[in-house]
């Protein structure tokens, strides 16, 4: 299968993603955000970084690049989007996921480690994990404070979108393991129909015990492995 | 020309007269502005120069040494280190957001137009007693600054200093540093030759901010200094991403001639030095330059120090190639000029000239000082107390608890997770260890970075204490399992008109010198930063070294913390330390004074070369330098990230203060089995190096005893919660 990394002006883990599936051993293209093509890809990354410098609001003009029309009807048909960081902001913009994200509740940018429980495994992201799996992945950004009104959330809860919540290690769900202020300790949602994720915390900086962990891979085999089973 | 107009350009009556010399003629109202500003110590270097020339600048890896946007040193396999330091201190201080986010702007310009993919940033901060109102607010803005900069462009700030001092109070420091990566065959320089070929401005378009940045970042700071804020540029990281990403693209193609950043004094300094540097000369057409606003003179374009500008000589018929790289990343980059070969800056206005320089004139020419000085009343007094009065006054915990919540000493979390210090995900050592590591991608190999001055050593001793900085940054390295390649240095001073400010200057400078040489680490660039003073009062003397290495093989990559229960504590290269100059004396008797030790070098070399070698072997399984607060206080910081505890019994002491708290060059806290232990100590013994074992560490508490009662008994958890909440406590 084939992944196709986005790069908006700004963008700044584009290749910190492109790099992460490819040492997996996948194919992987840039796709320059006025390219009107995907290049065949099977899996499209919106990475983290700040796209065109998030003046006017995190993601608000990026959703309006030429490629992100292409992208939209590909989520549409049932392709699959990830949505990293900045990405899950554009993907907030551009109506794919529900909800907003405001200012970390700290009013601070915070760079540190975060411990994600999965909270569902049937998911093209989540296959190859356990329910209830405590993950560690670092986050990095100042504004990830996810927000939903409670009618949204309720239906979020009830329809297992909510794949990702920060935890202390132990696996709880704790004020003090929340590190934004985002509602229900939410760190990445789905869509409804399961094709696209959007998350705060960045797993693509944890693939390689080099850097500390390797728990980031878990998401990108599990979108290979439900691809290959398709 | 009445006297009045250069001397509030900065310019002094015998540089104007020089001015009048060099040309054959008076100069017009915008050619002296641009002497003012080229001949300000902040572009020339006047008074620093003579002693500049002390440092050792080359050695078989230094592929770019002094003289360019950044200096290059090789690290085998045709890749090569970019980098270097710079201050961004008088801006920071009225200004603290903008004056810190250009700070790192300039910076990292400095190092991607070389060609090379910048892969860390870090900074070196100073402020005043943290216990006031004015410092938090410049805290925080300076914090925010580096953070909104440098998180933005995508370039991991990993290390860094910051440390608090009464004498940083009006006039703080900020000292960026950038580290790039390049392949040997991809160095571009600021260089502007061949005949004919094009001049283009590329980036942001030119305004009327920081006009004047240059001179203002060469006079003291007094209450009006508030009132050139106008002088502080504002920076914007997403047009510099865009420069960046451009720029790199364009340096690949083989059509650039040279590249320069347009930083302190903009234009003007841009164009003269590549001018300069290809024996060559510029006629630029000014009326061409792309702006923000309408009816700038020709005074304010070239004096304009608008950020995210660089100016390029690309090669005759490139222009279009330049034009659409640049276009693709929506930047404008236009011709304004071309290069000219009667070594002349020849600036038109619609087709008038308004300015006609030597190009030499303005670099090569500049003035150089040789001021006189002399050492200072204190220097002798400070040295002459008697210390051993300062025996523990209180319990071992207490003082220990004490050091541990010192802004000095204290966990800089606080700091460091404001900035995205693993974007790029090659940070292998993360902030918090005595050095970060890079990975270089496609290699087994990390680069080691770090920045150090102790500027309470610096100020008692200017020699000693410039060697301490350069020697400590050394050992930094070497904690990581790196071995150190070399340096690039931000000094700052007073002012140095006054002699005993210059023989500070130049004392530290001999220092910084003698142990760059000993230790085989080159100063291959940095800056300087005088007049930081604030209403007559000079700051502590602040040498700041920044220093990379090399890992050669990340899996022999070493941290701080202990690793295991039951291995065995060692230090090695000395045991006691001195209380001269030590964060104890400073904090808990208030006093800051006595004669420091001296770094023996040859001594330091090799007990530096030894411990690496031990940690390449496989020996070691924690390495720390012991430096503030001690040895006590580098066990409890070795006892942190694993929250493992330590028991330790020292030689006996008729001064327990000093071995617990003294300070101390050439010393390591370091860990390993029974069975390394037992021939690191043999191998040490044969080659005359010191070393002593300490204890094991088991347990939950620090405890060390002296004496054969327990000095220190104190369990790891309240330890690690005062260092981990000093910081955020005292900044809330």
């Amino acid at each position: 299968m084939k992944f196709g990394v986005v790069v908006f002006p700004g963008s700044n883990c584009d290749a910190d993603c492109f790099h992460a599936v490819q040492d997996l051993g996948h194919p992987v293209e840039y796709i320059w955000h006025k390219d009107l093509d995907l290049k065949g890809s099977d899996c499209i990354i919106l990475p983290g970084g700040f796209s065109y410098g998030d003046y006017l609001r995190t993601g608000a003009i990026a959703r309006f690049s030429p490629v992100m029309e292409q992208v939209i009807s590909f989520a549409q048909n049932g392709g699959l989007v990830i949505g990293i960081c900045n990405g899950f902001q554009v993907l907030l913009e551009c109506g794919l996921l529900p909800g907003a994200m405001l200012r970390n509740d700290i009013l601070q940018f915070r760079c540190q480690d975060s411990w994600l429980r999965v909270e569902n495994t049937s998911t093209p992201f989540t296959n190859l994990m356990h329910a209830g799996q405590v993950l560690r992945v670092p986050i990095a950004h100042g504004e990830g404070n996810y927000f939903i009104e409670p009618e949204g959330l309720l239906q979020l809860e009830a329809q297992g979108q909510v794949l990702f919540r920060y935890v202390n290690q132990a696996g709880q769900v704790t004020p003090e393991a929340n590190p934004n202020g985002s509602v229900g300790n939410i760190a990445g949602i789905c869509n409804a129909t399961g094709n696209v994720l959007g998350m705060m915390p960045h797993p693509e900086r944890c693939v390689d015990e080099l850097l500390g962990g390797a728990h980031g891979k878990l998401i990108f085999q599990s979108i290979v492995a439900w691809f290959e089973r398709r | 020309m009445e006297a009045h107009v250069w001397r509030e350009m900065g310019l002094k009556d015998n540089e104007y007269a020089r001015v009048v010399e060099l040309l054959g003629r008076e100069p017009n109202y915008l050619e002296i502005g641009i002497f003012a500003v080229m001949w300000s110590e902040h572009c020339c270097y006047k008074t620093s120069k003579p002693i500049l020339r002390l440092f050792p600048t080359e050695g078989p890896a230094v592929l770019q040494g002094p003289g360019e946007n950044a200096g290059i040193i090789d690290i085998g396999d045709g890749q090569a280190v970019v980098f270097k330091m710079e201050s961004h201190n008088h801006p920071s201080a009225i200004e603290p957001y903008q004056g810190a986010a250009t700070g790192v702007g300039g910076i990292i310009r400095d190092v991607f137009t070389m060609g090379a993919r910048p892969i860390a940033c870090l900074d070196s901060l100073r402020f005043g007693a943290i216990d006031n109102d004015k410092t938090r607010h410049l805290v925080h803005g300076v914090v925010a600054g580096i953070a909104g900069y440098g998180n933005a462009i995508g370039i991991p700030t990993v290390g860094g200093e910051i440390y608090f001092h009464p004498s940083y109070q009006g006039n703080p420091l900020v000292n960026a540093m950038c580290v790039g990566l390049i392949e040997h065959t991809g160095i571009a320089k600021g260089i502007a030759a061949g005949e004919g070929n094009p001049v283009m401005v590329v980036g942001a378009r030119t305004g009327r901010d920081g006009i004047h940045g240059a001179t203002f970042a060469s006079v003291e700071l007094s209450e009006e200094s508030e009132e050139k804020r106008s002088a502080v540029q504002v920076g914007d990281p997403f047009m510099e991403k865009l420069l960046l990403e451009a720029c790199l693209e364009l340096i690949k193609t083989g059509a650039v001639v040279g590249i320069q950043d347009m930083g302190a004094a903009g234009f003007t300094s841009s164009a003269c030095e590549m001018a300069s540097r290809g024996d060559s000369g510029m006629e630029l057409e000014l009326a061409l330059v792309p702006r923000r606003e309408e009816g700038m003179t020709p005074y304010e374009i070239m004096l304009s120090e608008s950020q995210e500008r660089m100016l390029v000589v690309p090669k005759a018929g490139m222009e279009a190639k330049v034009t659409e790289i640049f276009d693709k990343w929506g930047l404008e980059a236009v011709v304004v000029g071309k290069v000219t070969a009667d070594g002349m800056m020849r600036l038109k206005e619609d087709g008038v000239v308004v300015a006609e320089i030597p190009a030499k004139a303005l670099t090569d020419n500049a003035p150089v000082y040789h001021n006189p000085d002399s050492e200072p009343e204190y220097y002798q007094r400070n040295k002459n107390i008697d210390l051993s009065q300062f025996e523990l006054g209180c319990d071992g915990n207490q003082a220990l608890l004490q050091l541990l919540a010192s802004p000095n000493l204290a966990s800089k979390e606080w700091v460091y997770r404001q900035y995205d210090h693993q974007v790029g995900a090659n940070t292998v050592i993360l902030p918090g260890s005595d050095a970060a590591v890079i990975r270089v991608r496609g290699t087994a190999k990390g680069i080691a970075v770090t920045t150090d001055c102790n500027s309470r050593y610096v100020y008692l001793d200017p020699y000693k204490g410039g060697a301490l900085a350069v020697a400590e940054a050394a050992r930094n390295l070497v904690c990581a399992g790196a071995k150190p390649l070399g340096v690039t240095d931000c000094l700052n001073f007073g002012n140095p008109e006054k002699p005993d400010i210059f023989w500070q200057f130049k004392q530290a400078c001999m220092g910084v010198a003698d142990a760059c040489r000993a230790l085989q680490t080159p100063v291959t660039g940095g800056n300087v930063s005088l007049y930081n003073e604030t209403n007559g009062v000079a700051i502590l003397p602040t040498p700041t070294i920044g220093m990379v290495g090399l890992v050669e093989d990340l899996a022999q990559r070493m941290t701080q913390d202990f690793k295991q229960v039951g291995d065995t504590i060692l230090v090695i290269g000395a045991l006691a330390g001195s209380l001269a100059g030590s964060e104890y004396l400073s904090l808990l008797h208030g006093v800051e004074a006595g004669d420091l030790a001296a770094v023996d070098l040859a001594y330091e070399q090799k007990v530096q070369d030894f411990v690496l070698a031990q940690i390449k072997q496989g020996r070691i399984n924690s390495a720390h330098d012991c430096a503030e607060g001690g040895l006590a206080v580098a066990i409890a910081e070795s006892c942190f990230a694993g929250e493992l505890g330590v028991k330790l019994s020292l030689p006996a002491s008729d001064h327990v203060a000093s071995l617990l708290f003294g300070e101390a060059p050439t010393r390591f806290v370091v860990s390993a089995t029974a069975a390394n232990s037992a021939s690191i100590l043999s191998r040490a013994n044969e080659l005359g190096i010191k070393a002593w074992q300490v204890g094991t560490v088991q347990g939950e508490s620090v405890q060390i005893e002296v004496n054969r009662t327990l000095a220190i008994d104190c369990s790891v958890k309240e330890l690690k919660q005062v260092w981990r909440n000093a910081l955020p406590d005292l900044l809330a």
